[in-house]
């Protein structure tokens, strides 16, 4: 049996806080009085999200959502939710232009702090069939707040 | 068991190295890799035959037709069919279908009838039975499973009560390795008054199989789920059905006469041949045959169920890991869950090793939506596959345990 340690970049994706979102996610539910809601799915894994959020005055006043799927797309969705709440529309649009951008690899992006604890998921970016699941959530944020 | 790591040698593919490790492709239900047979069948058919089947007047296009009607021959051989006048040349298991329900579904299938499926059918079982009876207003009626992933008979029996005009089933999962009484139920369903389709896919390429002996009606395959190329496969039908039926694509090679507001049209199987069929693909199959049956089918199965039971027996031991399917009658195929670590996460950290696993829905959302599940992982095995393949997957699975906290690092 083959019992070499599981390999550096396995361990970079596989961190504790991911982990932790995937277990515990954060606002996790329906929300009551959404404004807008999107439900998107990855038919690869089957992964789901259903965000919901309450926009007023172009400014995201609370966001949850519900979802099934891998870890890294549910914990991309934990801490996407963390982030967004009192951002304007246009703040969160740029923050997943950093998330995608953090995702094809830009280093700049993995450092910027105003990604939070997402930056935990730079390491997707070495395996490109995940990239998928961890955009997920960001797609359905940009969906969501399309005009 | 099969000197697995001989017959090995034969698929240059599995040579190579994936991630810096040996490949070890437990994705067989999916598809399965080519033996140098195979490849060379196609090469040569292009370096030395190559012509237009059933048209041209010159010997190369006669040795092209004969090729071609030879991998029909050899189909209908291996499966026992009625004759070779029943093996319709398609793209695999899914055109299969899709013929039966465009040709004899649209034909017999009206207003109040009914289709019956099972709960495990293939996505490719299902929707096209979806298609023709929201289309002409019959119902589609899924028969239940048990528990542990078999066929449930006396759902089986109460939708026959329903006196269908058609019954579908699989002969072996490909999401959890189940292997149907296919002949018990093709059996029943005729005494209810059905006609029977029975998808082969997951069966052709581990049983011997025999259509006649399982008195179906319609039987779908696909080749390169059985070590033939990608595009190949076939319906293999009673005669006499076939000859009733509406042709299902038109053009050319389908028809006899052509007048300018109507056609006559070609006999069987040729009638649901139009255009330029695949021969490379007819004759890649044909050697995919010659291969499986000089190592012989029933060792082959042999070979797969010892695999199969050796994986069952080292997952369980893992604690946390639930295997779906019932303890007997099963193929090569095994599906299982790790605690909470979602199947594509496994499939990730497996891949690391080397080890090619199928996370997902494995196209049978009815079914996973049955078993409680979004998703399984799954290895399947084929002939090549050896017991340090099983180690392997299990191996790589303890990292994975680890990676997630289910067992120290
Ligand atoms: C049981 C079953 N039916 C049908 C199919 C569809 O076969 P194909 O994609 O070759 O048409 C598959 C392949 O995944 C299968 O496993």
């Amino acid at each position: 049996m083959d019992t070499s340690p599981p390999e550096p970049r396995l361990s970079a994706l596989y961190q504790e806080l991911i982990l932790d979102h995937y277990r515990r996610p954060r606002n996790k539910g329906a929300l009551e009085g959404a404004t807008h809601s999107v439900s998107l799915n990855n038919p690869l894994c089957g992964d789901e999200i259903d965000l919901q959020l309450r926009v007023a005055d172009d400014v995201i006043r609370d966001v949850r959502f519900i979802g099934r799927g891998c870890s890294i797309s549910q914990a991309s969705a934990s801490m996407m939710t963390q982030l967004l709440k009192d951002r304007t529309v246009s703040q969160a649009l740029t923050l997943a232009a950093r998330m995608s951008a953090m995702m094809q690899g830009d280093e700049t992006a993995a450092k910027d702090k105003t990604l939070g604890d997402l930056r935990a998921l730079a390491g997707v970016s070495k395996f490109p069939v995940r990239i998928k699941c961890a955009l997920l959530p960001w797609n359905a944020l940009t969906d969501a707040m399309k005009p | 068991m099969l000197d697995a790591a001989r017959l090995r040698a034969d698929f240059p593919l599995l040579e190579r190295r994936e991630n810096g490790r040996r490949l070890v492709y437990l994705d067989n239900a999916a598809t399965t890799q080519k033996p140098e047979a195979v490849l060379r069948a196609i090469a040569d058919y292009y370096r030395t035959t190559n012509a237009n089947v059933h048209r041209g007047a010159y010997s190369l296009a006669i040795r092209a037709t004969e090729a071609y009607e030879a991998a029909r021959a050899k189909i209908a051989g291996f499966v026992n069919a009625w004759a070779p006048e029943g093996v319709v040349f398609t793209r695999g298991t899914t055109e299969s279908i899709n013929l039966v329900a465009g040709s004899y579904g649209r034909a017999h299938v009206g207003r109040g009838d009914t289709v019956v499926v099972t709960a495990m059918d293939h996505h490719s079982n299902v929707v096209p039975w979806q298609i023709l009876c929201q289309e002409h207003g019959a119902t589609l009626r899924m028969v239940e499973i048990t528990e542990d992933g078999r066929v449930d008979l006396s759902d089986f029996g109460t939708a026959l009560e329903r006196r269908p005009k058609l019954v579908a089933f699989p002969y072996v999962s490909n999401a959890l390795g189940t292997v149907n009484p296919a002949a018990q139920l093709a059996k029943l369903a005729h005494a209810a008054g059905a006609v029977v389709v029975v998808d082969g896919a997951q069966s052709t390429p581990h049983l011997k199989v025999d259509v006649q002996a399982l008195d179906c009606d319609f039987y779908a395959l696909s080749g390169h789920k059985m070590l033939g190329p990608m595009g190949s496969g076939a319906l293999v039908a009673k005669p006499e059905l076939l000859d009733a039926m509406p042709p299902y694509h038109g053009g050319g090679e389908m028809i006899s006469r052509v007048f300018d507001d109507h056609s006559t049209y070609n006999k069987i199987p040729h009638k649901f041949e139009a255009g330029t069929p695949n021969v490379e693909a007819a004759v890649g199959l044909a050697a995919a045959i010659d291969y499986l049956e000089t190592i012989g089918l029933e060792r082959i199965a042999e070979h797969e169920r010892a695999l199969a039971q050796a994986a069952i027996e080292q997952l369980t031991q893992i604690e946390g890991v639930t295997v779906y399917g019932p303890r007997g009658h099963r193929a090569g195929v095994v599906s299982f869950t790790y605690g909470d670590i979602h199947p594509h996460d496994i499939a990730t950290i497996l891949d690391q090793d080397g080890v090619c696993i199928r996370a997902g829905h494995h196209c049978a959302q009815p079914l996973m939506r049955r078993l409680n599940v979004a998703a399984t992982a799954r290895a399947s095995f084929y002939l090549y596959n050896e017991p340090a393949d099983v180690t392997a997957l299990t191996g790589s699975l303890v990292k994975a345990g680890a990676l997630f906290g289910y067992v120290p690092a």
